[in-house]
């Protein structure tokens, strides 16, 4: 049933002649879901050239689109999906790439999150270099982007649909087995903290929760189907490049995202002692073979597949023949293979996978579910948790039932997954009796397979990291696990180190290319600029792309400090703080102290330009060319100096 | 004339293509200038993430294409086996489409007119075909496709004994 019926016939629709603008759209697109009334309005420019896109623009957006203080599930929380300048193109992993920003609602802070396939580019043909949602429809509904034509169309028989059923029904009810979707699942309806949106049916703009913004927007889906052709500004060198990374993808920097995969890492991290385990009671485990890289390929792997435009492709389908999880069929990364894996103690690869498939079904960020399964059974072990109050779940570490049911409890917000649904933060904080010291969280956002009591660049990574605990704003790790500095130790130039990264990780996902094709870069900036110009048309250099990935962290961190958060919040989960590493090798003892921390957050803020409070100063908005944003550091000094003076 | 079993036309194995599109964008970009899937002579099926396969034009012997066309558009021809069609006489209504098993022939959305792979005969050689990252595709007539087919049943067959023959 068609609900409201809506046709953009602004003259700025049909900006370029109705073609698309070299490498960007030239166009957002504002939906009001609570009125259903859309707008559209040119792309500023300057923000395209400041923020580039994808994460970037969006958090700019989403600073200039937010009031102070909103609570992350109001209607006023706007929702902002973005494409880069380069989806749409056939730049490999680039092409394909979308991204969500919003506040969280799990750290109160920026939420962010990437996906590939082929959602972005399609929004990019429909001609949208972001979509801003506001408000909130009365019933569910779902938006159907037809290029120029917008339509927000009645959800209520998708109710309590997966990503992948939703997707299947919208193509099949408007007749189009091309249109792309990204959807929330059930636990996204009922505003599971970490809900995801999944397109594609398996990639998932997995963290910060905003598959639950979706939900608190009773939003179910976003379908896109786009016709405008996508040219780049200099086609002819654009495609010598292109044909130059097509040969760069072959080689040794992809090569183990083309071959084992990244669970590859589970016998590397285990073999150094850095994989958190049991909740981080262990930080090796001793089912690793069990549950490795290596295992899953020769028994599981079915096939490799690849996203819209990519060289590289690393999506290792995975199937389950037999026992009781047959008929499973997923794809696995690492990061969620060791969530529930690892960090449950279970050692079944195809529980692992069922698990998997279950947050693929409810929309569940993978990585936070098994981080939460792995919290209720510590509280469990401890005592804190009893059977009864877990529904008769046996939760033990290493029990693989237990483990799948808890995510299916969580899912369903069913019994105390109702709590667990809220993150570990907030159900530590429900369920008292030192369950607090359990949650094993960075701002609100469940941590990952980075065991960070013996990765001290890593844990400085994590701890400053702008949407919370997370391997994937920074990738500090590789510095410690390849031994380019001493992992065990603290050290000035940690925090340049991870500067550094940083803004470098900003543009990547601004651009939106894959992190996973991240070392053909060889040149770093230098690639990236160059990628930039030759679609974009804009003459940029290496250090204009530097300065981008700077000021994208600075206006994160604006919106930080804005809602709140600030030094207090740059820290580490409890354990990682206050109980060393027990296992036998080269991390035994191993935990960061509030006084390395201490000296690791002054390093990182004075390699920031940033006071020790970590507000950025006046003087690096000013270079960074953020005038405009001085206002929010001077309301937040000057709070300060009031509280002084009193 | 050419014989018949010696036209070659574009084909994907189902092991190797992963459904990338890359062969869509190299195909609107050569053809028309610009990255756009729906402009593209061959296109990606994606039924779930482990069926994978790009499809275009078969050259058919006696193509259906051809008979279904009411105005005489489409001509198929003898040296080459490939679909011409001719724009002038073709008004765009879709009977060729319908006969078609494969899906291969298309409308084009802004010239109102059928389209389909030529095999890049400007460019000499197939441009999907040379970039394709998982050399999932080749340019092949339905005899060696016959061969290959033959042998990977045969390898099937004999999968114990392959283990221990010597590679070389």
């Amino acid at each position: 049933m068609l609900i409201y019926y809506l046709i953009i016939d602004y003259d700025s629709a049909k900006l370029n002649g109705g073609k698309c603008l070299h490498g960007y759209a030239g166009r957002i697109l504002h939906i009001d879901l609570t009125t259903g009334k859309t707008h559209v309005e040119p792309l500023n420019e300057e923000y395209a050239k400041k923020y580039i896109g994808g994460i970037g623009l969006g958090i700019r957006l989403l600073l200039d689109h937010s009031k102070p203080g909103i609570e992350p599930f109001s209607p006023e929380n706007p929702l902002i999906l973005t494409t880069g300048p380069i989806s749409g193109t056939m730049w490999p992993t680039g092409g394909n790439g979308h991204a969500f920003v919003s506040k969280s609602p799990q750290s109160f802070g920026v939420g962010e999150s990437k996906a590939h396939g082929s959602f972005g580019t399609e929004l990019k043909r429909a001609g949208y270099d972001a979509v801003i949602f506001k408000g909130k429809a009365e019933k569910l509904v779902y938006v159907w982007i037809d290029d120029d034509s917008v339509q927000l169309l009645d959800a209520s028989n998708l109710m309590g649909k997966s990503p992948a059923e939703t997707e299947d029904a919208i193509r099949e009810e408007l007749g189009d087995y091309y249109i792309r979707v990204a959807a929330i699942g059930p636990a996204g309806e009922k505003l599971a903290r970490m809900a995801c949106v999944i397109n594609d049916k398996t990639r998932a703009a997995g963290r910060t929760g905003m598959g639950a913004v979706m939900g608190s927007k009773n939003l179910k889906a976003i379908a896109v189907r786009g016709t405008l052709d996508i040219t780049a500004a200099k086609p002819d060198e654009f495609m010598e490049f292109v044909k130059e990374f097509h040969e760069r993808m072959k080689g040794p920097a992809t090569q183990k995202y083309r071959t084992l995969g990244t669970p590859l890492n589970v016998l590397v991290h285990n073999s150094v002692a850095c994989m958190p385990t049991r909740n981080y009671n262990n930080a090796s485990f001793e089912g690793a073979e069990k549950v490795s890289g290596e295992t899953m390929n020769e028994r599981f792997v079915a096939k490799i597949i690849g996203c819209s435009s990519c060289a590289m492709r690393c999506e290792h389908m995975c199937v389950v023949q037999e026992g009781p999880y047959k008929g499973t069929m997923t794809r696995m990364e690492y990061e969620t293979l060791w969530a529930m894996g690892p960090y449950c103690g279970v050692d079944r690869l195809d529980a692992i996978m069922k698990g998997m498939d279950l947050c693929n079904y409810y929309g569940i960020d993978a990585i936070s579910a098994g981080v939460i399964a792995g919290f209720a059974m510590d509280c469990y072990e401890n005592g804190i948790l009893t059977e009864k109050e877990l529904a008769g779940i046996d939760a033990r570490f290493g029990n693989h039932e237990a483990m799948v049911q808890l995510i299916e409890k969580i899912g369903k917000r069913e019994d105390l997954g109702d709590i667990l649904a809220e993150g570990v933060k907030i159900a530590g904080e429900k369920i008292g009796k030192g369950a607090e010291k359990l949650a094993q969280h960075i701002k609100g956002v469940e941590v990952t397979g980075y065991d960070l009591r013996c990765l001290k660049t890593a844990a400085l990574g994590f701890a400053v990291s702008f949407r919370g605990a997370d391997h994937n704003r920074h990738g500090a790790y590789g510095f410690d696990i390849k031994g380019k500095v001493n992992r065990l130790i603290v050290e000035k130039g940690r925090g340049k180190l991870v500067k550094d990264m940083e803004d470098q990780y900003n543009v990547i996902d601004s651009l939106i290319v894959c992190k996973f094709s991240r070392g053909t870069y060889y040149k770093g900036f230098e690639d990236m600029a160059k990628l930039y110009s030759l679609v974009t048309g804009f003459d940029v250099t290496a250090e204009d792309m530097r300065r981008a990935g700077e000021r994208i962290n600075n206006v994160a961190r604006l919106f930080n400090i804005r809602e709140g958060l600030g030094r207090k919040d740059d820290t580490l989960p409890y354990k990682v703080m206050h109980l060393p590493v027990p296992d036998e090798g080269p991390s035994k003892g191993a935990y960061v102290t509030q006084k390395e921390l201490d000296f690791l957050l002054d390093d990182y803020y004075q390699s920031r330009g940033w006071n020790k409070d970590g507000i950025p100063s006046i003087e690096k908005l000013k270079e960074l060319g953020m005038d405009d944003l001085i206002h929010v550091v001077e309301s937040k000094t000057g709070k300060v100096k009031k509280a002084e003076e009193n | 004339m050419v014989k018949i079993h010696e036209r070659k036309f574009v084909s994907a194995d189902p092991e190797k293509c992963a459904g990338c599109q890359v062969c869509e964008y190299i195909c609107s970009l050569t053809k028309e200038e610009a990255f756009n899937p729906l402009k593209s002579r061959i296109r990606v099926v994606r039924m779930n993430q482990l069926i994978n396969l790009a499809v275009t034009c078969r050259l058919c012997e006696n193509p259906p294409c051809v008979a279904a066309c009411p105005r005489d558009a489409l001509t198929q021809s003898e040296e080459t086996g490939l679909i011409m069609v001719d724009e002038d006489k073709c008004n765009g209504c879709g009977w060729c489409i319908e006969a078609c098993d494969y899906g291969a022939i298309m409308l084009h959305p802004e010239n109102k007119v059928v389209f389909v792979c030529d095999l890049c005969q400007e460019q000499g050689e197939p441009q999907c075909v040379k970039w394709c990252p998982e050399e999932a595709l080749d340019l092949i007539t339905s005899d060696v496709l016959a061969q290959k087919a033959r042998i990977t049943a045969v390898k099937k067959l004999f999968q114990e004994a392959m283990k221990v023959a010597p590679t070389t």
